[in-house]
């Protein structure tokens, strides 16, 4: 049946396959250089979440439909979980994100040791856990694509080649190479792989689209939709039984126990935690990944299930079920499909390997073999040594992966390989967490967590896969070690209910968990494990931008200083850490300042790593060891000068609202004076020309000198009466003034009102119409204010209605509680933007036009808002309602006097 | 930026759902029948809890 499948010539494929290695190069290359003239590619959310996709590996691409073609939806939780954890980012990733920025996080094991006190032996346990659970999966990846070429151009589904011409060396080689160029940019590894993560992110695309592709292919070329397809396959035997969940994980618990697995592979393996947190350039761009990255994993897992299908129903078993996707194409002649998938599964396959090994060699040269260099080597300029150490160690994880591949991966499934990594990094989890959310979390309970978990790990997982290929003797497992089955690697302490991995997890992470609560509450934090404490699980409780907290007392002689940093990062960089500082404070720096160390501490830590850093800054710096208190009263100190700070700010906005309102008073009052003043310079000129006329003139006839004196005496009235208002209503601001609030029969108060200013309109010309009023209606009131108001009202009508034409209408409705009065007229009426302000203090009304002198009523402008005053103080209200051109209606309520 | 902001807050409860809509025994419900297109309603239910999930979330996030 082999015989049937189309294949290719291996130099065909050969030559795609670096062509497109090649087109990666292109990629990284030309963003790297975007990047270096500051114009980032990255910095796209779109990019953040596909690069996040870098999870999904050649155990997606190959190794789901695998599993699908015999367990059925057993591939569905390792997605699942990631997905769910989507939705969780907003909370538990962005606390990671401030804390790695503040402290220069460069690994997950830097984190942890970071979180822990900064202290190397935690870093270099977190390393070697990560490069040793993770190398079986870097296996896998070459496994996958060693598989996929064989079969694309022999037909054959075995994976071994010779050694010359092996496909999956000549692929590791050339991604190692990549990554040492593009994954050791700089030695500051808190600073961005522009172009690695483009090129990332492309691959994502890429595989995405062949599998897509092989997909839609299969289902829709090979068969007549998915409808024909299922439909075919449910009448097959083999493939009934996927339709039940039995067939797939186990059961319940062990399908729980997969999604939880997965929920922290997607944030504590090496390479997701590179992506998610180090290459990450800012916050926001979780948004759009706490739905993308979902989607993008329910994509591709879309037809998994259908090609499965087809697999076993057009291949059964001529090729392995993890070859279905390349071998389904070729089985139909589409060979430039089969290209397209081989291509896609080698996208999945290097972009793991690429940040993987980036992750990896970041940990392996600063948390295990620099401490150790620190130490003998003198050297100037370390940074370039280990820059050096990175590449290497690049080299060498990739050569182990290979080996690891050729010795032991081939009796395996994919997805089993992965797994147990899946399973080792999950051994994080625990202390990962608990140094979050757990202020009594102590290093000495990370240690036992992860000591114990590991070990149980490697028990439960690696035995029986190394018993499996024969290195341990197989009656460990059916009987135990020396015979003692309680310690049966795959059924601990008599538990067979799990399958394998299910198994592992949970004694792994029950006793893991355990270790480290206990042995946590058991012991005490020393001040540095203190003080990291603290910073981690109140990361949020500190602003964004906010430096980290300097956690020195004492300075450091300025040279010895300097020398540090030339020999780590070398001289240039070294001077550009200072200036940095200088320009921070504002010039110079002085010998004794706990934050110069803080910030050289921080420059290193992200080169070297927290713990290292701390090692070689503590070795210059002239202080007595900070103890537990001390480290608590600096982060008090700092959590209250930036409460203070906050507060401060928040009084000096209100400071700042209350000045403006003050000025807007004082210029409204400038306005205020300077028309009173004018209103009063008015009578007071004519009082003084008049004057000027009879003095000049002792020989006028009796009758002129009587009218001019008439005159006189009117303005002298109406000066009176402008200064009384002006004072009225500084005494009714003041609150002052007597009133006696009594029952008054509103009938007579209008009644007088109206007799008061009968003059006036018969002067005008202008005719007042009073309504026919209810004498029983009466109100609570001052009878004098209320008359006040009246007069007001009245003696603005009459001033803005025609003369001659002039009409004004007074009329008192009544509900339950208030009495209403209106007064009409039929004047210009008032513009709407002015309603409200006239019965403001200062303000004139807008609905005369022209300036004082031309046409304006005379008066200060006061009379509405002593009316305001009035009114509101005896419980009412009053309002304006008009339209220009339509007259206007003043109103006003009073209360009634309701014990009548 | 103190504490998780209610959005945060109520993805993060989203996702606690989503964790029991994927498990037992709802699952159990739709075992071993066929949903629409004779697919496994198994897998039809799942992926779409999952869409609905992602759903929620653009709208959340609106």
């Amino acid at each position: 049946m082999a015989a049937t499948l189309t294949t290719l010539p291996a130099a065909q494929v050969l030559g795609v396959s670096l062509l497109y290695l090649g087109l990666l190069f292109v990629i990284a290359l030309v963003v790297d250089r975007r990047a270096a003239r500051g114009r980032s590619l990255i910095a796209s959310p779109t990019v953040y979440a596909l690069s996040l996709a870098v999870y999904c590996t050649s155990w997606t691409f190959f190794g789901s439909v695998g599993l699908a073609a015999t367990q059925g939806i057993a591939f569905l939780p390792t997605y699942l979980g990631p997905a769910l954890m989507a939705l969780l980012w907003p909370v538990l990733l962005v606390k990671c994100l401030r804390i790695a920025k503040r402290e220069r996080i460069t690994t997950i094991a830097d984190f942890i040791a970071s979180r822990y006190g900064k202290r190397r032996g935690l870093a270099a346990l977190v390393a070697l856990i990560c490069v040793v659970g993770v190398l079986p999966y870097l296996a896998l990846q070459l496994k996958a694509v060693a598989a996929s070429f064989t079969l694309l151009t022999t037909g054959r589904a075995e994976a071994h080649g010779g050694l010359f011409g092996d496909t999956a060396l000549v692929i590791a080689l050339v991604m190692a190479v990549f990554t040492m160029i593009f994954g050791t940019r700089h030695l500051d590894a808190t600073e961005r792989h522009e172009g690695l993560v483009a090129a990332i992110a492309f691959e994502s695309v890429v595989k995405l689209c062949a599998f897509l592709a092989a997909g839609l292919f299969v289902v829709y070329a090979l068969f007549d939709g998915a409808a024909a397809l299922f439909a075919q396959a449910a009448q097959d035997a083999r493939l009934q039984r996927l339709w039940s969940f039995e067939a797939s994980v186990g059961g319940w618990f062990d399908w729980s126990l997969l999604i939880l697995l997965s929920m922290a592979a997607i944030t504590l393996l090496p390479r997701q935690f590179q992506v998610a947190v180090v290459e990450n350039i800012d916050e926001s761009q979780l948004a759009r990944a706490s739905w993308l990255f979902p989607l993008y994993l329910l994509l591709i897992n879309l037809f998994v299930l259908p090609l499965a299908c087809a697999g076993v129903l057009l291949l059964g078993d001529a090729v392995p079920a993890d070859n279905y996707v390349l071998a389904l194409p070729m089985q139909a002649g589409a060979s430039w499909l089969a290209l397209l998938v081989f291509i896609g599964g080698t996208s999945a396959a290097t972009g793991m390997i690429i940040v993987e090994t980036t992750a990896l060699a970041t940990m392996i040269s600063n948390d295990l073999v620099l401490p150790g260099l620190l130490h003998r080597a003198p050297t100037a300029d370390l940074g370039r040594w280990l820059l050096r150490i990175r590449r290497a160690a690049i080299l060498i994880v990739v050569l182990l992966g290979y080996l690891y591949f050729r010795v032991a991966g081939e009796a395996r499934s994919l997805v089993s390989i992965g797994l147990i990594s899946f399973a080792a990094v999950a051994q994080l989890g625990p202390a990962f967490l608990g140094g979050l959310y757990w202020r009594a979390g102590t290093r000495a309970g990370a240690y036992a967590g992860l000591a114990l978990g590991t070990l149980i790990w490697a028990w439960t997982l690696l035995v029986p896969s190394a018993a499996a290929t024969g290195w341990l003797p197989a009656q460990w497992l059916s009987e135990g070690p020396l015979g003692i089955g309680l310690l049966r690697p795959q059924a601990l302490f008599g538990l067979d209910q799990l399958s394998g991995i299910a198994h592992g997890v949970f004694w792994s992470l029950l006793l893991n968990t355990a270790a480290y609560v206990f042995v946590s509450l058991a012991t005490r934090a020393d001040a540095q494990e203190s003080a990291q404490a603290a910073l981690f699980v109140d990361a949020l409780r500190r602003g964004a931008g906010e430096p980290a907290v300097a956690l020195w007392r004492g300075g450091v002689a300025l040279p010895e200083l300097r020398a540090l940093l030339d020999r780590i990062l070398g001289a240039e960089r070294g001077e550009a850490v200072l200036q940095d500082y200088r320009r921070r404070r504002g010039g110079t720096v002085d010998d004794n300042d706990p934050g110069l160390l803080q910030h050289v501490e921080s420059a290193l830590a992200g080169a070297i790593g927290s713990a290292s850093a701390r090692v070689l800054v503590a070795s210059i710096a002239r202080e007595a060891p900070l103890g537990v208190e001390d480290v608590m009263h600096i982060l008090d100190e700092t959590s209250q000068v930036m409460h203070y700070s906050r507060e401060l700010a928040a009084r000096t906005e209100e400071l700042r609202q209350a000045n403006q309102r003050l000025r807007e008073l004082d210029r409204l009052k400038d306005d205020f004076i300077s028309t009173v003043t004018h209103e009063l310079r008015t009578p007071l000129t004519s009082i003084r020309a008049f004057s000027e006329i009879l003095t000049d003139n002792p020989d006028l006839d009796a009758a002129e000198r009587q009218r001019y004196l008439g005159i006189i005496t009117r303005e002298t009235e109406r000066l009176t009466r402008l200064i009384n208002e002006v004072l009225d209503f500084a005494k009714l601001e003041q609150g002052g003034g007597e009133w006696r609030l009594e029952p008054v029969a509103l009938a007579e108060v209008v009644r007088d009102a109206a007799n008061a200013t009968a003059q006036l309109y018969v002067e005008a010309g202008i005719a007042l119409d009073l309504e026919p009023i209810d004498a029983r209606i009466r109100v609570r009131a001052d009878r004098d204010r209320l008359q006040q108001v009246l007069l007001n009202l009245l003696g603005n009508a009459v001033k803005f209605a025609p003369r001659g034409l002039g009409r004004v209408q007074v009329s008192v409705t009544a509900d339950a509680r208030d009495a209403c009065i209106s007064v009409r007229d039929n004047g210009p009426g008032i513009a709407e933007e002015d309603q409200a302000l006239i019965f403001e203090k200062f303000r004139q009304g807008g609905r005369q036009s022209g300036g004082p002198l031309t046409g304006k009523p005379q008066g200060t402008g006061l009379g509405l808002p002593i009316s305001r005053h009035i009114v509101e103080r005896l419980g009412g209200r009053i309002w304006v309602e008009s339209r220009p051109g339509g007259g206007a209606t003043f109103r006003f309520t009073v209360s009634l006097e309701t014990g009548a | 930026m103190q504490q998780p902001s209610r959005r945060s807050l109520s993805l993060a409860v989203l996702g606690l759902v989503g964790f029991g809509l994927f498990n037992y025994p709802l699952l159990s419900v739709v075992d071993g029948a066929s949903g629409p297109l004779g697919a496994p309603a198994l897998l039809i239910y799942l992926f779409a809890v999952w869409a609905a999930l992602i759903g929620l979330t653009l709208w959340l996030r609106r």
